[in-house]
């Protein structure tokens, strides 16, 4: 049986943050589940899609988050409890059902999960979607530890029925990825039956309808306001002159902070756990207990501003302060430390933190980067591309995935990312507007996330480049996520599996190659061909990601390869030209780590003296 | 009760966040509260991999710059890279055996000598606590049990609240059975060499 799903109130359990999420929407009955993975989210889903396999859960992985919101949104509107997971930039795809679906609202609890990234750890840019609450009217709510990540999502799903509004909650990194202890509570019966009662008049938005939702909408938000005044997990901690207001992770530093600089007795934080809407009157009833108020929150001054106005509105005169103090800037994520510093320096308590050791004599250290695995067949791919075009005057954009990795020397072989799919259309601009040479890169999964319209607009435009298409079988870089065109019978469900090349013959492209990334040769003969095509060509590259092949018991049983050291003559194209993290150099030879390496035999088609042979 | 602020450091591939979280399990059962923070890169394998493991009075689950009380370090230059975490009451615990990342390999760095390193490190922290942890791994007979060995040593420091056989217990029950006997294995290799470099 699935952890998550164990029935038995009261006990313990050491839960992901993620996880705590998963198992709070459990206990709250949720029957629909629909997402697009993107870290700090995605182990949300594969707790849902592993519960699927046990119960009547209904869960999928969408082609891309807005799909997934509108999926959820038909399940919503039809009286199932619903819930729908994404990163923070996967927000700005959901954005546009997000923003009418307020208007809409919904017949039972829906939750949208949104997950922020600040120092942005495995993200192309640190946005603060806070501000999406604000833009769609929608409540927001933060929880601050592993407990209230549980306790806040099944709380979420009866405030979303009381409003009859969807509720995000917004998570950020070290929410998401912080494990502690969890108490677990009862869980509610599923509903999974839903019905549909129509009602054009409010479900179909035309304008004289959406005219008449949109004011029900700040109804709604009138309501939440009101309710947000005896929200839970808005909370006074302590008592005292000095107020400090936090959200989310920031919290828990006030709180060590507090403690920390023996002040606890001088201090009263506002936890506020429901970030919008705010209740004015909660707030100015806090802004006039205290004499001046610090604002701790992570990136945008969002708190800080709506503290200043309702200050204003209220002829309240009390300092706040927030960006700018000590370290607490609009960049990354806050630390202990930072937030201890500032408390301290802004109420004026004598503090010296402990110093870090001293590590200016330490020696220049070597860079460890992000690297395609050993065996990659994305590395592989890359090669034979360069054969092409490495001396040609191109541009390579490329797109979300593992694949981005090929960014990196001595591959280099990433000129321009903005989003999922942006690889296909930004390479339509690229050839348009240039007279250079365009190869685009995208993986499977982000192909069918939304690399599919691209493709057609480059047909339908007429756009001339070439687009290699990394199909390694799975979503891997959030960790093997099935999607449309994967084979899932080995993860034992028999989906229909959605060819790639259909799909890109469908579109209308005349000129595909499918290629086997392993076999050099042939691959870079497809390359060539398609770098000749006048007019849109793609090349399919099909080969397994090795770590899932490893994870669903299909690895290869290649053996591992070898150099060897009486034929080689260290040119040492094999380690300068393909990177694979399997070699090294001994002294001056270059050797291969035999535990790392799966037998790919790419090194082995690269090396001219053919001095590396499977081991025997 | 007192903070203990531990962080574990390694490559993608080596096995610390198993080590971290079968440390926040054992401090689950025993009733210690525990926040334990990881943070994968975006490698699957051969990138850096950082977790924290906090136990007692604290919310916080990170640990900044001068604060950290134990660092457990599966690689010597990760030891150097996350150093300035520590201060000068802390405890080091390292892995001697380089994992030269790939930019060595390709001439685009240089992997500094360990010794010196050692030396370095020494002078800098109350006390250090060194291992040939894949020497070990591989002398069990399970060259992926080096998280075993590096999780015995910090055990056998006697500087967390955890005791040897409630960890064994979580091992026990939470790891492969395939590699039970080579995990307890190492685990005690690990304890064992840290008794030796006892005060």
């Amino acid at each position: 049986m699935h952890k998550l799903l164990t029935d038995s109130p009261g006990t313990k359990m050491l839960l992901l943050g993620n996880e705590a999420i998963a198992r709070g929407a459990m206990e709250a009955g949720v029957a629909f589940a629909t997402c697009y993975p993107g870290t700090p989210s995605s182990e949300i889903p594969e707790q849902f899609f592993n519960i699927s396999k046990e119960t009547d859960l209904y869960f999928e992985y969408s082609t891309n988050e807005k799909v997934a919101m509108e999926v959820a949104a038909g399940a919503a509107v039809s009286g199932l409890r619903t819930i729908v997971t994404m990163k923070h930039v996967g927000l700005n795809v959901a954005a546009d059902p997000l923003m009418t679906l307020a208007y809409t609202g919904v017949n039972a609890g829906m939750v949208i999960i949104n997950a922020d990234d600040p120092s942005l750890f495995s993200s192309q840019n640190e946005q603060d979607n806070r501000f999406y609450a604000r833009l769609s009217g929608l409540p927001m709510l933060e929880p601050t530890n592993v407990q209230e990540m549980k306790d806040v999502t099944v709380h979420a799903f009866e405030l979303s029925e009381a409003l009859k509004l969807p509720v995000i909650i917004r998570t950020t990194t070290r929410l998401a990825h912080i494990r502690g202890p969890v108490v677990l509570d009862e869980m509610k019966p599923r509903k999974r039956a839903g019905y549909f009662e129509k009602n054009p008049f409010h479900f179909v938005t035309v304008p004289a309808v959406s005219r008449k939702l949109h004011g029900l909408l700040l109804e709604r938000d009138e309501k939440a306001k009101e309710m947000a005044k005896d929200f839970p997990y808005n909370e006074v901690i302590g008592d005292g002159k000095w107020g400090v207001v936090a959200n989310g992770v920031s919290v828990n530093y006030v709180k060590d902070a507090v403690s920390d600089l023996g002040i606890a007795d001088r201090v009263r934080i506002l936890k506020l756990g429901m970030t919008w809407p705010l209740n004015k009157t909660y707030i100015a009833d806090f802004l006039r207990s205290v004499e001046k108020v610090l604002v701790v929150e992570e990136l945008e001054p969002v708190l800080e501003n709506d503290l200043k106005v309702i200050a204003q509105e209220n002829g309240i005169t009390v300092p706040i302060e927030g960006k700018g103090v000590g370290r607490l800037s609009r960049l990354y994520e806050y630390d202990p430390r930072m937030v201890r510093e500032a408390v301290a320096a802004y109420f004026g308590i004598d503090y010296t933190s402990t110093p870090p050791v001293d590590v200016s004599d330490l020696p220049e250290l070597p860079a460890r980067p992000p690297n395609l695995c050993p065996g990659c067949p994305h590395r592989a791919t890359y090669y034979a591309v360069k054969q092409v075009y490495g001396n040609v005057d191109s541009i390579r954009p490329t797109d979300i995935g593992c694949y981005t990795l090929g960014l990196l020397p001595p591959i280099s072989m990433a000129d321009f990312v903005i989003c999922m799919g942006s690889s296909v259309s930004s390479g339509c601009g690229f050839a348009t507007a240039t007279d250079q040479k365009v190869v685009s890169f995208i993986g499977d999964s982000t192909f069918f996330h939304s690399g599919i319209t691209g493709l057609i607009n480059a047909v339908h435009n007429n756009h001339k480049f070439t687009l290699v298409i990394l199909d390694n079988g799975t979503t891997a870089m959030t960790g093997h996520q099935p999607h449309p065109g994967m084979d899932a019978s080995p993860m034992g469900f028999d989906w229909p599996q959605i060819s790639v090349e259909d799909v890109v013959r469908g579109c209308g492209v005349k000129d595909v190659h499918v290629v086997k990334p392993f076999n050099l040769k042939k691959t870079i003969e497809a390359v060539r061909a398609a770098y000749e095509y006048d007019g849109i060509s793609v090349i399919i590259s099909k080969e397994i990601c090795p770590l899932f092949a490893k994870s669903i018991g299909k690895a290869r049983k290649g053996r591992p390869f070898t150099v060897d050291q009486e034929k080689c003559k260290n040119h040492r194209d094999c380690l300068n030209l393909l990177a694979c993290p399997a070699m090294f150099l001994d002294g001056e030879q270059v050797q291969i780590d035999k535990n790392l390496c799966i037998g790919c035999s790419v090194c082995a088609q690269v090396c001219p003296e053919n001095a590396i042979k499977p081991l025997k | 009760m007192d903070t203990t602020r531990i962080i574990c450091v390694g490559v993608g591939g080596q096995g610390n966040l198993l080590a971290s979280n079968l440390l926040g399990q054992t401090a689950l059962r025993l009733g210690i509260p525990v926040v334990v923070s990881e943070i994968h890169g975006m490698a699957q394998r051969g990138g850096v991999v950082e977790s924290a493991v906090l136990m007692g009075d604290v919310t916080s689950p990170i640990v900044s710059d001068g604060e950290c009380d134990i660092l457990l370090s599966f690689e010597p230059v990760e030891t150097a890279r996350l150093l300035a975490r520590c201060n000068k009451d802390s405890l080091v615990i390292t892995n001697v055996q380089p994992l030269p990342p790939f930019t060595v390999s390709v001439g685009q760095g240089t992997y500094p000598s360990v010794d010196e390193l050692l030396e370095k490190f020494r002078t800098k922290v109350r006390k250090m606590i060194t291992l040939r942890g894949n020497q070990i791994a591989e002398d069990v007979g399970n060259p992926l049990s080096l998280n075993m060995v590096m999780l015995g040593a910090l055990i056998g420091s006697g500087a967390t609240p955890i005791g040897e056989e409630a960890m064994k217990e979580t091992i026990s029950t939470m790891t492969k059975k395939a590699f039970l006997e080579s995990n307890l294995k190492a685990f005690e290799m690990g304890v064992g060499e840290a008794k030796k470099q006892a005060d």
